[in-house]
């Protein structure tokens, strides 16, 4: 439909650009670019202002939080730090988030990138029906199968343990997706040959080459593992029984029994839980949306 | 040459192991056992049939928590879809300042654990000292006298609900849109000009229909987590205990009704698998319709999902 038109394009293209510096809107187009952009910040205000207030109210006495809205932060972190300990160890499911997370988040990589590697590199027999059945494994979410799994971990004694919570991370297709992608644009079939015929064993060329080069792709899905991991809610809801165990997720939802009458002590906690994930999204934010858009383009 | 492409066997090995042993058996498992009368009085689990199945038919709450599901989706995924486009379309094609810094700015909700997204709205939503009804008197559409005791009603949480999953996801969809966006050649947008269409033309007639694949896509995860919503139902309901499923039950999700029967009181493991098949079946049968209404039959093969 386009063919016609297109041989017209490239001179249109440069006429544009030569007439872009002189380009002004109309008084028409300027109110319009105006409420566009006021429309714009007022959607950037309702996505931000839950998580501002937040870190405020974490900062003000229960006292102030009932007397009204404030913008400023109030003096109250400290009592508020105080309240909060008084009755939940915070840190520990910190710690027990990482305990989980990054074990997970490891074993993702490196399963994912030696399953990827096989997929890109490897032409053995059923290689694409396979890759499809590790695409259809992104489809399944775990809901499905948890009372299953939870009978299962129950049999081999293994509920109330994290192993219920990291080793299904071994299996994550999402990962194996991007990462073949990423090791069939980015690594040279060649160099891999080269070190075969120098007598390099399969596993080593996989530790030493592959590894190393898919490194910037294994760091995006990394951080899109680890979040996904560490806002995991239902899994670890469901295996764990005890309080000291319990990760970070399953304290938070537990504040609303705790802290009943301490609203700023229940702001800080959630507050706690939520600051990192920002921080790590301010400075990975270009990792994180390619890791995210990747998973729908083909290429 | 054929002992190297062994290799690719052993690579794979340990994820498909995994899969079929952790992922896929424990699916099949839950199968299995919603024929079964697996609970706390019968720990044992004798062979039933489908006497779980029958049951559901008659559970009034299971019913209830099919239709709050949908309506929970769907009032997030209708707004959720029309913003993502629209900013996505305004922010690859309007030569918008900060563009990058907005879209970060809508997408982290997204990234944020999600129960702890619902406390925070369930602290937020308190009804005297409540920041929502803080915020609605400080802009005057409320009086100090009249607040709105949200958690009280079944229509507000629901409402609620369904605004806090379209404030955590219309920046992901946004982000989807816009990739498949920046993909559409220039020179289609720049031919259409010279044929005189407008922007709102080139809107409808080119940036759509191209961005079609990434539409199924969003569609798709979209439906199959809205009919797996748990976290933030679970944790929002006024009062200390979770998963009550609010007033007049108007959050109670299938996965909510299947957790609140598999573990909690009474442990009825094999009904609450019924739960998860049911639910499982839905998932399968919306994929299919919306992958055979939506996509053109060239764009099956391999479009959708990439070509390995």
């Amino acid at each position: 439909m386009q063919e016609h038109v297109l041989p017209a394009v490239p001179a249109r293209a440069k006429e544009r650009k030569a007439v872009k510096p002189a380009r002004r809107l109309k008084p028409g187009q300027v109110v319009g670019r105006i409420f566009l952009y006021l429309f714009l910040i007022l959607l950037a205000v309702i996505c931000f202002t839950p998580f501002y207030l937040m870190i405020i109210n974490a900062t003000r006495s229960t006292v102030e939080i009932n007397r009204g809205l404030s913008l400023i932060p109030g003096k109250s972190l400290i009592d508020n730090y105080i309240t909060m300990q008084q009755s939940m160890n915070i840190w520990r499911g910190f710690l027990n988030s990482l305990i989980v997370a990054v074990p997970s988040t490891l074993l993702a990589a490196y399963f994912g990138a030696l399953t990827a590697y096989a997929f890109s590199k490897f032409n053995f027999r059923g290689n694409r029906a396979l890759f499809w059945v590790v695409l259809g494994t992104m489809m399944i979410p775990v809901q499905l199968g948890i009372i299953g799994y939870f009978q299962m971990a129950v049999t081999l004694r293994l509920v109330n343990t994290y192993w219920v919570l990291i080793l299904p991370s071994i299996a994550t297709g999402s990962t194996v997706f991007f990462l073949k992608m990423y090791m069939d644009a980015n690594l040279d079939s060649a160099l891999l040959e080269a070190a075969r015929v120098d007598g390099s064993s399969e596993l080593g060329i996989f530790h030493r080459i592959v590894l190393p080069i898919s490194l910037p792709g294994i760091a995006t899905m990394s951080i899109l593992n680890f979040i996904f991991t560490w806002n995991n809610y239902l899994t670890p809801l469901v295996m764990l029984f005890d309080k000291d165990k319990f990760t970070l997720p399953i304290l938070i939802a537990l504040v609303k029994g705790t802290y009943k009458q301490n609203l700023g002590a229940s702001y800080l906690a959630v507050a706690i839980s939520i600051v990192p994930i920002m921080i790590a999204f301010v400075l990975f934010s270009n990792y994180i949306i390619a890791g995210v858009t990747a998973g729908a383009l083909k290429e | 040459m054929r002992k190297k492409e062994n290799y690719g066997y052993l690579f794979i090995a340990p994820f498909f192991i995994v899969f079929i042993l952790l992922q896929l058996y424990p699916i099949i498992y839950t199968f299995y056992l919603s024929f079964t009368n697996l609970s706390s009085a019968n720990p044992g689990g004798e062979w039933v049939g489908w006497a779980n199945y029958a049951r559901l038919l008659t559970d009034q709450f299971f019913h209830k928590s099919i239709v709050n599901t949908w309506r929970i989706w769907i009032m997030n995924f209708i707004p959720q879809l029309i913003f993502a486009v629209m900013l996505a379309a305004i922010l690859t094609r309007a030569r918008i300042r900060g563009a990058s810094i907005f879209r970060g700015i809508y997408f982290l909700p997204n990234l944020v654990t999600a129960a702890s997204v619902g406390i925070l709205f369930n602290v937020m939503l308190g009804w005297q000292s409540g920041t929502i009804n803080q915020i609605l008197v400080a802009l005057g559409i409320i009086d100090e006298a009249n607040k709105i005791h949200f958690l009280a009603s079944g229509a507000w949480t629901s409402t609620f609900v369904s605004l806090i999953l379209w404030w955590m996801w219309f920046g992901h969809s946004m982000i989807l849109f816009m990739a498949a966006m920046v993909a559409v050649p220039q020179e289609y947008y720049d031919a259409a000009a010279v044929d005189g269409a407008g922007a709102w033309q080139s809107f409808w007639k080119i940036t759509l229909p191209l961005i079609r694949p990434i539409m199924i896509y969003v569609l798709v995860t979209s439906l199959i987590g809205g009919l797996n919503n748990f976290d933030i139902p679970f944790v929002i309901g006024e009062g200390q205990n979770l998963g009550t499923g609010g007033p007049e039950k108007s959050i109670l999700t299938m996965v909510m009704h299947m957790y609140n029967l598999a573990f909690t009181a009474g442990r009825q493991r094999g009904y609450a698998a019924a739960i998860a098949v049911i639910l499982f079946v839905m998932v399968l049968i919306f994929s299919l319709i919306i992958f055979k209404l939506m996509t053109r039959r060239e764009e099956m093969a391999g479009r959708v999902l990439p070509r390995p």
